[in-house]
């Protein structure tokens, strides 16, 4: 037997007091990988839904709320601005790309968000199924959007007035389903996506009078919001700036408002972070005692193995390897409950509709749990081993 | 062999304890008696390289004792060894073929479980090298930390107290296995006690020698 399938034995020779040290330290792992995780999947879901976004105008209110609603759709509109507005700053020598978005309907709790197909090209879509929409009230629906309402290609559905579901039902003008995404981790999956001109039509044939009055309405349409890019990151000092003091818009820059968010979401991570460094020292602290009691009860024992020669580095090693193995169990038990905790929140986020994220992932930073159990078992076991390394085995084997 | 000349161990305190000359040839017995406190472990100790004498000189086995390092001492100790404690140590988290297996690792050899079960097989306890040490009786116990002591072969057997808390014949039986353990590998055997059955029991066919150890402090 090598070094380390004694140090297992000895381990497990005190089943109570490895169980419970191994479970000290797991919860500590644990606690540290869900945190670790969690805020490395949130930082991805804002990054891939902002990528290529500079900047988003909408109608005045909070930026904060026009982001969330805009890009993220966690939220609800600001309002809705003109569209000649828009279509003004798309000539604004600054902008690169303007994509417009018009919100207002939902299809069974997901938005019904109306756009061009620069929306799709953005996010670099795929199709799963069909391709994009070549006329109004053709649907393209995002992959989560399919897997929970079963539509397919060719399928109608009638979305209903709000953003929440459960609003009245625009029966008389309903969908055809053009394209069904492919799974692509980004906003897109869990929304259904038309022409701009099938939201004006829902709407403006829900409440348009006559004729004159359908008309007057076209003159006065109305988009949600804008996704902005700009042609030089020279202006992301003077657009803003431009939009708020000349237009009756705001401009938001989401690299603002989501480290703002991301400040506010801190306090709670650097809570749960703090939480889990207790958990962490409690377990280093029950592991120490725990080896310092079993260097303790097993003194004559380990001054035997020096008396048949093994050599005190060899016997610090065994208890060295002891704490390893908790080090060893307890990671895998942490990162795994970590991993399967943030599933269950992937999964709750998911039924809500609201950001996207996995269970299964590494970052590098997760890379600090097994570091860190080493680092908690190691010093935790240094003062016994040292007591082992250097217990004198004439006094010992004297002690009766 | 054995030999040791003027040997005195110094304690911490300045005390010293000096020990009467001895020279026991390879494969004789040596039996050291003695109060408890007398020195008798301390003489021990300084045989097996655990301790550094004072004064003096111990050769063990062709080694003089001054002249050997401690990282040394530990391989010497090893190779050359077998040592039988009063308590007898077994460890209770392995079975009896992992107690034997532990002398070969602390040893710093590979495992070898043909010569685990020759040692078992030899003391007659082949059967119980699944057992853990709490079901083992005291007999059986001990004959396990026999066959630990003489596992690798060693060419002195060091015991001690070994009929401490054994009835008469239980005592008895210890002794001859002791003897016949060591006549088998041709091993130094001294056993230091203050019982005074040991020396009672010792079969003086194979002959043996006695010094007291008394407490001579300076």
């Amino acid at each position: 037997m090598k070094t380390i399938a004694f140090a297992w034995r000895f381990l497990w020779s005190r089943p109570l007091s490895a169980g419970l040290n191994l479970l000290l330290l797991s919860l500590g792992l644990g606690s540290l990988s869900f945190v670790l995780l969690a805020g490395h999947q949130i930082d991805r879901a804002f990054e891939r839904d902002l990528a290529g976004i500079d900047v988003v105008v909408g109608a005045k209110g909070s930026p904060m709320q026009l982001i969330l609603s805009g890009v993220f759709h966690i939220d609800a509109p600001t309002g809705n601005v003109p569209l000649a507005a828009v279509k003004q700053l798309e000539q604004h020598p600054q902008v690169a790309q303007l994509i417009p978005l018009s919100l207002g309907d939902s299809y069974r709790g997901f938005r019904i968000v109306g756009s061009t197909p620069d929306y799709l090209t953005h996010y670099s879509a795929a199709f799963a199924q069909g391709g994009v929409w070549s006329a109004p009230m053709q649907a393209v629906i995002g992959a989560q959007v399919a897997a929970q309402t079963g539509l397919k290609v060719g399928d109608r559905f009638a979305g209903s007035h709000g953003l929440a579901g459960g609003g009245d039902s625009h029966g008389q003008t309903p969908y055809v389903v053009s394209g069904v995404l492919a799974p692509g981790g980004s906003v897109l999956d869990r929304l259904v996506l038309t022409a701009l001109d099938s939201v004006w039509q829902v709407h403006e044939g829900h409440s348009a009078l006559d004729a004159d009055d359908r008309k007057l309405m076209e003159d006065e349409r109305e988009v949600t919001l804008a996704l902005i890019r700009y042609r030089t990151p020279l202006a992301a000092v003077t657009f803003p700036r431009f939009v708020n003091a000349t237009t009756e818009m705001q401009a938001a820059a989401p690299a603002l408002e989501i480290t703002r968010l991301l400040k506010l979401i801190g306090v709670g991570t650097d809570v749960l972070r703090a939480l889990a460094g207790v958990l962490l020292l409690t377990a280093g602290l029950s592991v120490f005692i725990a080896l310092w009691s079993a260097v303790r009860e097993r003194r004559a024992d380990l001054a035997l193995l020096r008396m048949l020669g093994a050599p005190p580095r060899k016997v610090a090693a065994l208890l060295l390897c002891e704490a390893l193995w908790l080090a060893l169990l307890a990671t895998l038990i942490g990162v795994l409950a970590g991993q399967e905790l943030m599933a269950a929140l992937a999964w709750f986020l998911q039924l809500d509709k609201s950001v996207l994220i996995s269970g299964l992932a590494w970052p590098a930073e997760l890379w600090s749990v097994p570091a860190l159990a080493v680092a908690v078992a190691l010093l935790s076991a240094l003062l016994p081993a040292y007591e082992a390394y250097r217990a004198n085995v004439f006094e010992l084997l004297q002690s009766r | 062999m054995i030999r040791t000349q003027q040997l005195a161990y110094r304690y911490g305190g300045g005390a010293e304890l000096r020990f009467d000359d001895v020279e026991v040839p390879q494969g004789g017995v040596l039996l050291l008696r003695g109060a408890s406190g007398s020195g008798k472990s301390t003489w021990l100790a300084m045989a097996a390289a655990l301790l550094a004498p004072g004064a003096g000189e111990i050769t063990v086995a062709g080694q003089s004792m001054r002249s050997l390092g401690k990282v040394a001492g530990d391989a010497w100790r090893a190779r050359t060894i077998g040592f039988l404690p009063q308590k007898l140590h077994l460890s209770a988290a392995l079975t009896v073929h992992g107690n034997l297996a532990m002398a070969q690792w602390a040893a710093g050899q590979s495992q070898d479980d043909g010569r685990i079960r020759e040692a078992l097989a030899a003391l007659g306890i082949g059967e119980l090298a699944a057992r853990k040490p709490a079901q083992l009786s005291g007999g059986q116990a001990q004959r396990v930390a026999l066959a630990r002591a003489v596992l690798l072969q060693p060419k002195v057997i060091l015991a001690d107290e070994p009929t401490a808390s054994l009835d008469d014949a239980a005592a008895r039986q210890a002794l001859a296995l002791l003897q016949a353990a060591a006549q088998r590998h041709g091993a130094t055997l001294v056993i230091a006690t203050h019982d005074a059955r040991v020396e009672a029991n010792l079969d003086s066919q194979i002959g043996f020698q006695t010094v007291v150890i008394k407490r001579k402090q300076l």
